[in-house]
């Protein structure tokens, strides 16, 4: 497995410019949400953009449902798995998830190692992406088999690769953050920096701002190991409505796609209301200028 | 090329040049001379510690005095596994004639050591085995957090270093009699799970697992999932805890749903599948605080709403085993 020889990995990502994965010690701080709006920011920051969605969350997938695919079934073509398209006809955001894959979506994925990172392995080797300019990577909680493997298998096309590592501002999620930190330095990921998620909650009734799970934890982690901040992100109840019930926000749209198009599909628009999408555009253009810094390199 | 090809599991306390544990030479290079596990790596025994087949005797031996076996589990992360564990253990442990342990088997993301305040003690072993760090004289737990070099280390292990670890916090453990073993997992249904099911079933059984969730369908999800993890293996479910369930403003005492249930929270879920709902934990940004400080919520705030529903909720699991 030499980093420079062609794997059946590597000429599958031929086509892709960039691959970011998004990581974090602790769970439910949000990767998945982060990467939905990383997604979601990225489709919209230009008309041709192409951006692959791949949750390697293998026994808690979570995109899915965010994007309202809850229940899609996965096709099979003599080129590989196709991918399900979010956009409908546009074809320009790609979504793969083993939960696609389940016969029942209650069933469980009791797999060990060994299978998880088969798994992985074919999500990276078979499934038809085409051209992207970015692939996001929602990866589940810790540093254990599914983190080791995709690293592994991506080893070709390392120089492609960076991370983003999202974290809630409470020290026991920081603890877990600062552990993930030292998992990219260990395997040589480079960061684009940190995303604080969940800092402070603007009460609906009278607008007072709780830290519910207190603030600032995550940038002055980054300062102390001196990796760049991206920003800050409030808990936004708007947000978290839409992505857990966006397959009914979707159903309600029965006009023709063609008919919208110049709008963007339906979860885009809903998404572009909430106050979350405001805050994401500087955290999406200083993404978008480290990543433009990586390829110069 | 990445980590993986470096021998990570070389112990804390190996001298310089340890080939690492599960290697084949494990106890027979230079370096290995002196080193006080020399004669066990030579043997082969910390390699095949996980296949051993006097683990099983063994285990049992050790966990022969422990009265209950609970596991805490959710699909989902971040949704309160560790800081409901904890509760547990000091509501628990507010009696003095019971004695507790907290066994922690999140392997990537310790957080036991933190919430219960004791981040900085290490293990000591002696020759009864590992001695657990006790909280007070009758709270002990043991977790991988208390053999890192520095909070900051990762533990970057495949699947069978991970069960090697759990079957020794089954193993070596020291617990002595306990009247309840709260086992805290990571987030999923995976190694860690597989591992500790197996271990413990085999031996000296489960009495259940309290299953934790938060109120959007995103969680609830995972937990379905984890319930039909509990019945393929044959885990009875005890129940299910609703956790940040409702956020009450500090400033004008209005509640709101941070996480709303979109799909009827569990309450739905729990009657869906025939579970019972054990109660809901109102979201108090003081539970995490504490949890930060390493201080018990229900000792700092004995009066808040969400006190009473985690004693509510630990009075009824009580009431389910049998012992009210």
């Amino acid at each position: 497995m030499s980093a420079q020889g062609e794997t059946p990995v590597s000429r599958r990502l031929s086509k892709i410019k960039h691959i970011v994965i998004i990581c974090s010690g602790k769970g439910g701080v949000g990767k998945s949400s982060v990467s939905v709006q990383v997604a979601l920011s990225l489709y919209a920051s230009s008309p041709n953009a192409r951006v692959g969605i791949l949750d390697v969350d293998l026994t808690g997938p979570s995109i899915p449902r965010m994007l309202g695919l809850d229940g899609h079934p996965v096709h099979q073509s003599t080129d590989g798995w196709v991918p399900v398209y979010a956009d409908g006809g546009e074809a320009r955001l790609a979504c793969m998830s083993v939960a696609f894959l389940l016969k029942r979506k209650d069933d469980s994925v009791i797999w060990r190692g060994p299978k998880k990172n088969a798994m992985i392995r074919q999500f990276l080797s078979d499934v038809r992406w085409g051209e992207l300019d970015y692939l996001i990577i929602d990866t589940p909680p810790g540093t254990s088999d599914e983190h080791i493997s995709l690293i592994e298998h991506l080893s070709p096309v390392h120089s492609r690769l960076s991370g983003i590592v999202v974290t809630t501002p409470q020290a026991v999620a920081l603890l877990d953050a600062m552990k993930c930190v030292s998992f990219t330095r260990t395997v040589s990921l480079p960061l684009l920096g940190v995303i604080e998620n969940m800092s402070g909650y603007a009460c609906p009734c009278c607008g007072e701002i709780s830290n519910v799970f207190s603030t600032g934890g995550g940038e002055s982690m980054a300062k102390r190991g001196s990796i760049p901040f991206l920003g800050t992100l409030p808990i936004d109840t708007e947000l978290v409505t839409l992505l857990d019930a966006a397959a009914e926000t979707e159903q309600e749209d029965d006009k023709p796609i063609e008919d919208v198009e110049h709008e963007g599909f339906r979860l885009l628009r809903r998404y572009k209301a909430t106050s979350s999408a405001k805050l994401f555009g500087p955290i999406v253009e200083n993404i978008l200028s480290r990543l433009s810094g990586f390829t110069a390199q | 090329m990445i980590a993986i090809q470096q021998p990570l599991d070389v112990p804390a306390n190996a001298p310089d040049h340890c080939p690492g544990t599960e290697s084949d030479l494990a106890g027979k290079v230079d370096a290995c001379e002196g080193c006080p596990n020399q004669d066990t790596c030579a043997s082969g025994q910390a390699k095949s510690a996980a296949q051993d087949p006097t683990m099983i005797p063994m285990i049992n031996e050790r966990l022969a005095g422990v009265k209950r076996k609970i596991l805490v589990l959710s699909g989902k992360g971040g949704v309160g596994k560790s800081t409901f564990t904890s509760q547990l253990g000091w509501a628990l442990a507010a009696d003095e004639d019971v004695q507790t342990g907290i066994m922690d088997i999140d392997i990537c993301g310790p957080s036991i050591p933190t919430i219960l305040g004791i981040s900085n003690e290490s293990i000591h072993s002696s020759s009864s085995g590992w001695s657990p760090i006790y909280v007070q004289p009758n709270l002990s737990a043991i977790s991988i957090g208390f053999l890192l070099p520095s909070q900051a280390s990762a533990v970057i292990w495949r699947g069978p270093k991970k069960n090697g670890i759990i079957s020794q916090f089954l193993r070596d453990v020291d617990w002595g009699d306990l009247d309840w073993m709260l086992v805290d997992t990571p987030p999923g249904t995976s190694d860690e799970h597989l591992s500790v099911v197996r271990y413990l079933k085999d031996t000296v059984g489960v009495d259940g697992a309290v299953l934790i969730t938060t109120p959007q369908e995103v969680a609830l999800q995972d937990v379905r999932k984890e319930i039909d993890f509990c019945r393929k293996v044959g885990i009875p479910i005890l129940g299910l805890v609703e956790n940040m369930s409702g956020f009450v403003c500090p400033g004008c005492k209005t509640e709101s749903q941070i996480f709303k249930p979109s799909t009827g929270g569990a309450k739905r879920l729990a009657e869906e599948v025939g579970i019972e709902l054990l109660g809901t934990v109102p979201l108090d940004p003081r539970i995490g605080k504490s949890a930060d400080y390493g201080v018990s919520f229900l000792d700092e705030y004995p009066d808040s709403p969400a006190s009473q529903a985690y004693l509510d909720i630990i009075d009824r699991l009580r009431g389910i085993l049998g012992d009210k």
